[in-house]
């Protein structure tokens, strides 16, 4: 089969994804704006030897992939927000028992029960770390839905490859919004080594223990230690993001996800208007291109940070350009998105 | 010259470290005593809970995963559903199987996963010191219940065999205790049982085992013998529930 041009949405995306990465294992509970996920993974797993099951709730979700990724098999939960704080307790077992995991969070207003409108408000959740301890995810950030095809691809390839939870953070507009994206050839080589480490039963070799539990003294800082040795060098390998007009821009934009598709829009008509903007758009929320950002930042005259949140990201870029530069803000949740118009009359206030 | 009695190849030879007089260590015993007669140890992935056979598997000698407090069978799910040729079988404590993970328990049997579970009831939470269970008995003096479990406060204990054994996807449910010599052989008969179904397909199994916790009844291995037989029974009746 060749390449195929579709046209499809969001969270259509993230099923060929899947099945391109190799997914063998699904579990999920229904929740809006992400329901398109599981109908259409339990119509297409089966057919390619995979399994798909609706558990009874988002922790017995999570807790299942964590089952089905301990015996060796790639797999993805996907959620909203009220459902992905049910997850946070399976996240941070995952993370503790370094098994790799897709998890998808389409983020919906809060907090509570909240609404079903896009929004970013789940950012500090997603990139701090979320349910308790010491641990980091992988956290990519899609703004088209070509985008979120490539990234739910590659996010089964760090999981792998990192033993590491890997979260598509998107939210309602991406989930539902239809465009075109490339399909690839399908027969992909996976490419994951061997998963020495699995439980496959211990025929010819010691037995294989998938463990959170470190009692003996000074054994769970050494663990640890471990995992931050594995960020640092997730750090050091996995940073992606886009610059757009950033050059000789005078006011740096910077924002994530669908927020930065509208930023874009604003940055053309600013031009257009003769005012030098620019974007600046982290792809990996974590690791956050923090180095880049401020090289980015270094000759600019101001930056303005836009979010469906009442400033979460900011915090980062506050951290990542360290007061060299004036940081402005400009956000709205809970079902409000800050407009074209918005940004423009804003950026004209700085 | 004929040899009848010797140490199971599943079990590793370490001292344990459950209290004197605890019924998990002969639980783990017959677990792996089982695997040996059935000759499945390459073929075991076994599933520790959250409480005091947390680490069950410094003594099992197979593959193993620990879950979260009450997840053990969403784990298990998991596990068999991507290598159903592999036996996979949970253990799990009152406070694991029956308070925090009912809902894992309900619907994991619901479903009819093919899956073997030993549920150790020993009436209260061992691991966190003595605690009510969801099967501590009426009356029944715990950390959290000093003047003794009420029917109208606590509500009564919960009887989570019987309600399984009214699944559908449920094809064996058996009460035993290791209580007596004469019980432990029953148990260990109930827990081959149990694995023997899988083998089969036949979907889950449970077997349920009334278990002395000497520390936090505040009784001696002696006392706690007795109050299994004589107390405890009485609102866990044992024999074959269902299968
Ligand atoms: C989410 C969560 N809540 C509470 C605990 C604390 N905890 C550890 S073991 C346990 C109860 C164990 O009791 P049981 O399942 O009856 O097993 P036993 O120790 O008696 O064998 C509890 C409440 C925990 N580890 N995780
Ligand atoms: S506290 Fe009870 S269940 Fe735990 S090891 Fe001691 S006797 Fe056994």
């Amino acid at each position: 089969m060749n390449e195929k041009k579709k046209l499809s949405s969001g969270n259509e995306a993230i099923v060929h994804a899947a099945i391109y990465a190799g997914c063998k294992f699904y579990a999920g509970y229904p929740i809006t704006p992400q329901n398109e996920i599981p109908a259409l993974m339990s119509r297409h797993l089966g057919s390619i030897g995979g399994v798909f099951i609706q558990a009874e709730s988002e922790l017995a979700a999570i807790n299942m992939v964590f089952g089905a990724s301990a015996a060796g098999a790639r797999a993805m939960t996907t959620s909203s927000s009220p459902g992905i704080s049910l997850k946070q307790e399976g996240i941070s077992y995952i993370a503790g028992a370094e098994l790799p995991a897709v998890i998808v969070n389409m983020v919906r207003g809060g907090p509570g029960l909240g609404n079903i409108a896009p929004s970013q408000s789940d950012y500090f959740q997603a990139t701090k770390g979320g349910g308790h301890g010491d641990y980091r995810l992988i956290v990519l950030s899609p703004a088209s839905v070509q985008e979120t095809f490539d990234l739910t691809v590659k996010a089964f390839d760090l999981a792998d490859k990192y033993r590491n939870p890997v979260m598509i953070l998107g939210d309602g507009l991406l989930a539902q919004m239809i465009e075109q994206f490339i399909l690839p050839k399908q027969n992909r080589k996976i490419t994951n080594q061997k998963k020495t480490w699995a439980l496959t039963g211990a025929k010819n070799r010691s037995p294989n223990i998938i463990r959170t539990l470190f009692l003996k003294e000074g054994a769970l800082e050494e663990h640890n230690l471990m995992l931050q040795n594995k960020y640092r060098l997730i750090e050091k390998n996995e940073i992606s993001f886009e610059q757009y007009l950033t050059k000789d821009a005078d006011i740096l934009l910077v924002a994530y996800g669908t927020m930065a598709r509208i930023v874009k829009g604003a940055v053309d008509s600013l031009r257009s208007q003769g005012i030098k903007a620019g974007l600046f758009r982290p792809i990996s929320l974590w690791p956050f291109p923090s180095q880049a950002l401020k090289a980015a930042a270094n000759d600019k005259q101001k930056l303005l940070v836009v979010e469906m949140s009442y400033g979460q990201m900011l915090e980062d870029v506050k951290l990542s350009v360290a007061g060299n530069v004036s940081v402005e803000f400009l956000g709205r949740a809970g079902g409000g998105v800050p407009r074209e118009e918005a940004i423009i009359e804003k950026v004209k206030t700085l | 010259m004929k040899k009848i009695f010797s140490f199971p190849k599943s079990l590793k030879k370490v001292p344990n470290h459950y209290c004197p007089g605890c019924g998990h260590g002969i639980v783990h015993r017959l677990i792996t005593e089982v695997i040996d007669e059935l000759n499945i140890r390459e073929k075991i992935i076994a599933v520790a809970p959250v409480g005091c056979a947390v680490i069950a598997y410094d003594y099992w000698d197979f593959d193993c995963s620990e879950a979260a407090h009450g997840r053990a069978l969403a784990v298990a799910t998991g596990i068999k559903r991507v290598q159903p040729e592999k036996i996979v079988f949970t253990y799990q404590g009152d406070g694991d199987l029956a308070a925090i993970g009912i809902a894992e328990t309900l619907y994991a049997a619901n479903r009819g996963e093919n899956l073997t579970t030993i549920f150790i009831n020993n009436a209260v939470y061992g691991m966190t010191g003595g605690q009510m269970a969801p099967t501590t008995v009426l009356k029944q003096k715990t950390t959290t219940t000093p003047l003794g479990r009420g029917s109208n406060n606590e509500g009564p204990p919960l009887k989570v065999s019987e309600i399984l054994a009214g699944l559908d996807g449920v094809c064996f449910v058996e009460r035993n205790a290791v209580c007596s010599p004469a019980q432990v052989l029953k148990t260990k008969k109930a827990i081959k049982k149990a694995f023997e179904n899988q083998l089969e397909g036949k979907g889950f199994s449970l077997v349920e085992v009334l278990s002395m916790c000497p520390t936090c009844w505040g009784k001696s291995s002696e006392e706690a013998v007795k109050w299994v037989e004589e107390e405890m029974v009485k609102s866990f009746p044992l024999g074959r529930i269902k299968g």
